[in-house]
């Protein structure tokens, strides 16, 4: 089932765990431990999802076509056979820039109004 | 899925994980379990490792939960997208199941109404009703005087209190009004934990007799009579012609002792009314102490009652009194009981039959399925994950079903009001609350689970890639067909009981309406005008009121009889007296009468036949020799084979001389045997004496609509006495006619039941016979083929529905005679295997299922061979 474009539209806004891990994914396919250890860096250690969140997560963008699981791995000696594997589709990548569009120009919005967060 | 580092906490993790959805176990939990393992290394120290169950506890909770939702919502989408498919299907499913949990719930709620719900009064569980016991009769009323030692005497009774009714004339606020009322001693209100909305209730000084009359009034009065005027307080009326003061009003929801009360008076008794002991007139309700059963109070008050007994020993002839005692919540009339469960019964077996004819449906419906399922199954779905489905599927069926029969149930609420008894002091209409929607819910989780779980089950077991053949053969024969068989079986043998105890019941309505009442209720309009004591007290000034009203009214054109008398039959049964005959050792026993006082021309009027002497006349004044007309049950009990014309008895305190024999009436109602009766010339009364029995029943039998008559009746009334109210203005037909109106509904409502349960063991029959020969059109394409006749055809499948239905009704007749005989009480003496209603009930149960049968016979040979075997 290939999702269409206007599907994006849909899915927005995204929950936060599903944009981090979209995020995650953006520059290479990890298995889910990993995604959180890149999230929780990322953040500072401000986000841990759990494993609950995770895989449910997961679960819903491998419906949504957001990712997809990937058959091919590391080296056997560097794997754990119970990993697995996802990447991030074109559709996800295509929806996880909308989503950032979105929350750009929300902050746009803001800074018009004089609502403009310091510098972290 | 063992963890690779094992060890109890990992254990614990793969518990919680149980609270996911099995499907996203399967695919995650080992994954997760790994993750979690890691994790648990990396915390280090006892405040890390607390916070990470504390989070992971609540993430698996949420997520779990989430889960959960997601997969409710696909199922849900998914079956919502079944249904369209399907309307056929899935409108007989809902309307199946609306009509079987719609009968339920409309038959609990009225029987939970009448039967089982709390009484609206506080404590309601430790109020008793006490009677007094005499001979034949376990409930009479106890007089004063008993009432008075009962009280002194018992130790069981919290508080003890008396009451009667009787309406009354309201004077003093527009027209003139009679109101039902009740006269109680004033703890009455105290232990029925009720207090006026407005006002105060009565003081033992209000009951004091010669005090101020009191008068409390129902908020329906008080909105209607008075337009709600919150000054009613003090405000002065006048009751019976005695001015009496207004000091409260009552909350919307209360009354006592019976529904629709209008008003209260004040009861008291001073040392003179305790000095008869045969005043009997009142109702006693007592209640108990705070852990006294009833045993324990009905042993008391068996002592009590000897202790009288030996005081006060009964007359030579007359029985010992004794004592009836029950709990307040149980007195509802016994025929209301037995029709009501009845109702429950015939609901039960419609809901069932329901249940059988949707499991049926659903079965064939998942063989059916089986293609699509297989599909699933191949691309991946888990056995739990189609099951949940299916289950999601017949839930949301059944939720349908269960809002559409809570909606049907409600919408024929008005016509089983019916079956409450007007004599508890509840709502004509039970509520649509918690209690009834919470019964229904489980009533439809129960249709739910019986007709989704089974069929669910069986689709998924033994499902395989044979299911993908092109053209496989779709699980036809074994055990799915027998169970199907079972069920569409089970079916028909609760139709036939169900058609043949609506039939009984119909024949015996038809027994009751046909029998004579003893008069011609036809044309004839009754209303009362009671009389207020003290004004009319003397018997010759209620004689000119009479008078004068009688003979108006005869003038009215159409009229042509009219007639008062002390209390109309059916409506009112009561006013019952033991005879004394010279001669004849009195007992009370068996020689009671019913006494009934009557202007001349009653009979006439009635159309009650006069047998042998005379009517009462205007000659038969106070002066003139006290005389009466008796009925003929009357006079062949005390003078058979004599000639009861100039025989003498003494009757309510005065001996009298038969003058006239007459018909005899059904004075109980048409269903119950009734006391022989006398009838007394209305002037034959000393002044003040049983002014209880002095005539308020007005009859006018006329040509044309008697209804017309009213405008002039009224004008007449008010021309004699323009404060004298008019009430209980009805047909007498009607009155005849109410006294079935429960037993009507009851037939209708089990007819209708009756009806459905036969229309659904026929449509289970079709469906499973269509199903076969849907199923095995090749087979038969074949056997045509190779030279078999259509009848051929035709009896192989008719000799399966044949089967069935023999099977069916068989088992059907021998239950429908176990239930006849539970029905016997309300049988009236019809026998319970009554042949003309059997015949007629097997007669329809053939049709249906003969119905059933043929149509899919018929199918089986009109489809052409070729084109049966080119499906292929």
């Amino acid at each position: 089932m290939k999702p269409k474009a206007a599907d994006t539209d849909k899915l927005l806004p995204l929950p936060s765990a599903t944009l981090h891990i979209l995020l995650a994914l953006a520059d290479e396919d990890r298995h889910g431990y990993a995604i959180l250890r890149d999230v929780e860096e990322r953040t500072g250690g401000e986000l841990r999802l759990g494993a609950g969140t995770l895989y449910r997560s997961l679960q819903r963008m491998l419906e949504q076509g957001l990712i997809v699981e990937i058959d091919d791995r590391p080296a056997p000696e560097m794997d754990d056979e119970r990993r697995r594997y996802y990447r991030i589709t074109p559709f996800g990548r295509t929806t996880a820039r909308a989503e950032l569009r979105r929350l750009a120009q929300l902050l746009d919005l803001g800074r018009q109004r004089g609502l403009a967060p310091g510098k972290v | 899925m063992s963890s690779p580092t094992g060890g109890p906490k990992s254990r614990v993790y793969a518990l919680l994980l149980r609270l996911f959805p099995r499907s996203f176990r399967d695919e995650y939990g080992g994954e997760m379990e790994a993750l979690f393992a890691r994790r648990r290394r990396d915390a280090d120290g006892f405040a890390p490792r607390i916070g990470l169950w504390l989070e992971t506890l609540v993430d698996t909770l949420t997520a779990a939960v989430r889960c959960h939702a997601d997969l409710l919502r696909q199922d849900v989408l998914q079956a919502l997208r079944t249904f369209r498919r399907a309307p056929g299907f899935t409108g007989a499913v809902l309307l199946v199941s609306a009509l079987g949990i719609g009968a339920m719930t409309a038959a609990f709620s009225i029987t939970d109404h009448v039967l089982l719900r709390p009484l609206p009064y506080a404590g309601w569980e430790r109020l008793v009703a006490v009677w007094q016991s005499n001979g034949n009769y376990a409930r009479t009323e106890p007089s004063p005087a008993v009432f008075h030692d009962w009280q002194q005497l018992n130790t069981s009774f919290e508080s003890l209190g008396a009451w009667y009714s009787g309406a009354i004339n309201l004077v003093g606020v527009g027209e003139p009004v009679r109101l039902e009322s009740t006269a109680l001693t004033p703890n009455l209100m105290d232990m029925l934990g009720v207090r006026p909305r407005l006002g105060r209730s009565f003081s033992q000084e209000d009951a004091r007799p010669g005090a101020p009359q009191t008068l409390l009034l129902s908020h329906a009065v008080w909105q209607s009579r008075f337009a709600g005027d919150p000054s009613i307080l003090g405000r002065a009326v006048r009751i019976d012609g005695a001015p009496a003061t207004v000091i409260g009003v009552m909350a919307p929801d209360f009354s006592f002792p019976k529904r629709g009360m209008q008003a209260w008076r004040p009861l008291g008794f001073g040392e003179e009314d305790y000095k008869e002991r045969d005043n009997n007139y009142l109702k006693v309700v007592g209640k108990l102490r705070p852990g006294v059963t009833i045993e324990a109070v009905r042993t008391e008050m068996g002592v009590i009652s000897e202790r009288l007994a030996k005081a006060y020993p009964p007359a030579p002839g007359a029985t010992k009194a004794g004592s009836t005692l029950f709990p307040l919540r149980s007195d509802v009339p016994w025929r209301s009981r037995q029709l009501l469960m009845a109702l429950v019964g015939a609901a039960l077996c419609l809901l069932l039959i329901a249940c059988a004819n949707l499991a049926s449906l659903l079965l064939a419906r998942a063989l059916v399925r089986r293609k699509e399922i297989s599909v699933r199954t191949a691309l991946g779905a888990g056995k739990g994950r189609l099951v949940r489905q299916l289950l999601t599927e017949s839930a949301l069926l059944a939720l349908g079903g269960g809002v559409l029969g809570v909606a049907a149930g409600f919408a024929s609420m008005p016509l089983l009001a019916l079956l409450v008894p007007p004599s508890l002091p509840i709502t004509e209409l039970p509520r649509l609350d918690l209690r009834v929607l919470s019964v229904a819910a489980v009533v439809t989780m129960f249709t739910a689970l019986a007709f989704g779980v089974l069929p669910a089950l069986r689709a998924c077991r033994g499902t395989g890639p044979a299911d993908l053949r092109e053209g496989g053969r779709s699980g036809v024969g074994g055990r799915r067909e027998r169970l199907r068989g079972f069920l569409v079986g089970a079916e028909v043998t609760i139709s036939v009981v169900l058609l043949i105890s609506a039939g009984l019941l119909l024949r015996a309505l038809s027994r009751i309406q046909d029998t004579d009442p003893g008069f011609k209720s036809a044309g004839v309009l009754t209303l009362r005008t009671a009389l207020p004591s003290p004004e009319y007290d003397a018997t010759l000034r209620r004689a000119q009121f009479y008078d004068r009203v009688l003979a108006q009214t005869r003038q009215l054109p159409g009229v042509t009889g009219a007639a008062y008398i002390s209390s109309l039959p059916i409506a009112y049964g009561g006013g019952i007296w033991s005879v004394e005959v010279p001669g004849r050792p009195r007992d009370d026993s068996n020689q009671r009468a019913s006494l009934r006082f009557v202007t001349p021309g009653y009979f006439a009027t009635m159309n009650t036949p006069l047998r042998a002497g005379r009517d009462t006349d205007p000659s038969d004044t106070f002066e003139a020799p006290f005389v009466a007309v008796v009925s003929e049950s009357f006079a062949k009990q005390y003078w058979p084979g004599k000639d009861p014309l100039g025989q003498h008895f003494k009757f309510a305190f005065m001996p009298r001389t038969v003058v006239g024999v007459v018909g005899d009436i059904r004075i109980r109602g048409l269903e119950r045997e009734s006391e022989p009766q006398v009838y007394v010339p209305y002037r034959q009364v000393a002044d003040n004496s049983v002014s209880w029995y002095s005539p308020k029943d007005l009859v006018v039998r006329s040509a044309a609509n008697p209804l017309d008559l009213m405008p002039a009746l009224r004008d007449i009334v008010r021309a004699a006495d323009p404060n004298q109210p008019i009430s209980d203005i009805r047909l007498l037909a009607d009155i005849v006619a109410d006294d079935t109106a429960p037993r009507r509904v009851q037939v209708i409502v089990l007819g209708a039941f009756a009806a459905i349960a036969c229309l659904l063991a026929g449509v289970g029959l079709h469906g499973l016979l269509s199903f076969g020969v849907a199923t095995r059109s090749q087979e038969f394409a074949v056997r045509m083929a190779i030279g078999a006749e259509r009848m051929d055809i035709i009896r192989l499948v008719a000799r399966e529905g044949a089967t069935l239905a023999a099977a069916g009704i068989g088992i059907g007749l021998v239950l429908a005679y176990a239930a006849g005989r539970s029905l016997q009480a309300l049988l009236v003496g019809l026998n319970p295997g009554d042949l003309t209603t059997y015949a007629a009930a097997l007669a329809l149960v053939l049709a249906g299922t003969a119905l059933g049968t043929f149509l899919p016979a018929w199918r089986a040979v009109r489809v052409s061979p070729a084109a049966a075997l080119r499906a292929e």
